[in-house]
């Protein structure tokens, strides 16, 4: 299968880029996509997605891999609250960054971490994504009932201080979460692989997103963060995710190994990276 | 069969796999001629400590897989817990969180069907016990792209739901469907 063409055409058109994604999992998706927007050829999804830019956001569903889950690896949010935030909490004000937030998940479950730790009244997230719908799903902050026995055990072993429940409201088939975990909260279309760094923050959390990157764009992300993190700012990543061989290596220490937890490095005298 | 020219091998399996793979991984040499890669279904939200266990028990090296490495001879590779794991047109390593599978994330078609587009003829695909339709889907792609497909017979497998739905979709071939021994003598005969 070749992607080539359409990936390109897309560029061309919506400004998307996903030139520089992973082949084998871009390749799956695509076929997916074919099957069920019923095209029998990658041309005739190219010609249609071109054609009509709503056909273009259902292809982008199949693109962009929204699954996510609260409080996923525990270990991670409890290292957060027991190793970093200890650290964070020295600040007077706080600006932290959810990098691919896809439908909000991660992001609500920081916001409770915040919550509990005292520090939300004075934090500012961004949660940023290239989907328009998981952004407004995030937005709403409602998931699936069937979803919330999951996340309920993954908070408790996250060392959640009270009971999931205390932030939601069910109803049949949902759960809301409350406004005031949303209201430090902006949500926002950026694209880690066209568009540029839009503030200083002192935290980013970059889970799963990272792995359908190639190494060029990996680079051109953690050049991103590199700008956008504050001297001893945290870059936290997915359990499979790693700064260690990119160009960015030397810049960050590792902070948490088990966790995938890194540390911008202070760097004294002004020393030039070579590009 | 052609089994001259096999370059890599990928090995699924569920309920019942660590025994089998208990049969199968200690015979092989250390520096075996070729990479070993498998999904492994364990129950979810366990971590796994599959390539630890593999360890001690085999010559040939074990690690779970990570994104962007190159697939090297010699080594066995375990798709780590909770991520589906694909190998690319450049046999590297990719990692994905996408939806599971049959109910599993690693998927057995996920990785056979990107193996048998990076390998093609060259590939050597092996299903082996479990309680999951999981990989039947992508053995048989692995047979159209010219690969080599092989099933472990139901009759010897603790589970027999998944080399049973193999069986079902293959193109039936002389010596495709092997007990734990036979796998293992196959094996250690594929030429260098
Ligand atoms: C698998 S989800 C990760 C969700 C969450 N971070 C987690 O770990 O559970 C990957 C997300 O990355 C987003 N994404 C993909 N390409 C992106 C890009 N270029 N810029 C920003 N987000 C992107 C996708 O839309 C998707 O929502």
């Amino acid at each position: 299968m070749e992607l080539g063409p359409l990936l390109e055409s897309i560029y061309l058109q919506y400004h998307y880029d996903f030139r520089h994604y992973s082949k084998a999992s871009m390749e799956r998706r695509a076929a997916q996509a074919m099957f069920r927007m019923n095209c029998k050829s990658l041309i005739e999804l190219q010609e249609k997605v071109l054609l009509n830019a709503e056909a273009f956001f259902d292809l982008l569903q199949f693109f962009t891999v929204s699954v996510s889950e609260m409080f996923r690896d525990p270990s991670y949010y409890l290292a957060l609250r027991e190793k970093m935030f200890p650290i964070l909490k020295t600040y007077p004000s706080l600006k932290i960054w959810v990098a691919g937030c896809s439908t909000g998940e991660e992001v609500y479950s920081l916001a409770i971490l915040l919550q509990e730790e005292g520090l939300l009244d004075r934090t500012i997230l961004y949660a940023t994504d290239i989907n328009p719908r998981s952004l407004a799903e995030a937005e709403r902050g409602v998931f699936a009932l069937g979803d919330v026995q999951k996340f309920t055990q993954n908070y408790q072993k996250s060392g959640g201080k009270h009971s999931l429940s205390d932030y939601y409201i069910a109803s049949i088939d949902s759960v809301k979460f409350d406004r005031s975990l949303v209201k430090n909260i902006t949500f926002s279309d950026h694209s880690l692989a066209t568009d540029s760094v839009f503030s200083e923050t002192q935290f980013v959390s970059c889970r799963n997103v990272l792995i359908y990157f190639d190494r060029d764009l990996q680079n051109r992300v953690f050049g991103l963060f590199h700008e956008s993190l504050c001297r001893k700012g945290f870059l936290g990543l997915g359990t499979k995710e790693t700064v260690e061989f990119s160009k960015y290596a030397n810049d960050f220490n590792v902070f948490l190994p088990e966790e995938h937890i890194f540390q911008k490095i202070e760097k004294r005298g002004g020393v030039k990276r070579e590009d | 069969m052609k089994t001259d020219q096999i370059n890599a091998v990928v090995i699924g399996a569920s309920a019942g796999g660590i025994e089998a793979l208990q049969q199968i991984l200690p015979r092989l040499p250390k520096g075996y001629h070729l990479p070993i890669v498998i999904v492994l279904h364990i129950p979810s939200g366990q971590r796994s400590y599959l390539s630890e266990l593999f360890l001690t028990k085999t010559d040939m090296l074990v690690k779970e897989a990570d994104e962007k490495e190159v697939i090297k001879s010699g080594t066995i590779y375990f798709a780590p817990p909770g991520y589906h794991l694909l190998i690319e047109r450049d046999f590297t390593f990719s990692l994905s969180t996408e939806e599971s599978v049959h109910y599993s994330r690693p998927s057995i078609d996920v990785l056979f069907e990107s193996a048998a587009e990076a390998f093609g003829t060259h590939l050597l695909g092996i299903l082996l016990t479990g309680a999951s339709p999981d990989g039947a889907a992508g053995l048989k792609r692995i047979q159209d792209r010219g690969g080599v497909a092989l099933i472990q017979n139901p009759d010897t497998a603790l589970a027999r739901v998944m080399p049973e739905a193999a069986r079902s979709l293959l193109l039936p071939l002389s010596e495709q469907v092997l007990s734990l021994e036979e796998i293992v003598l196959l094996l250690l005969r594929l030429k260098r």
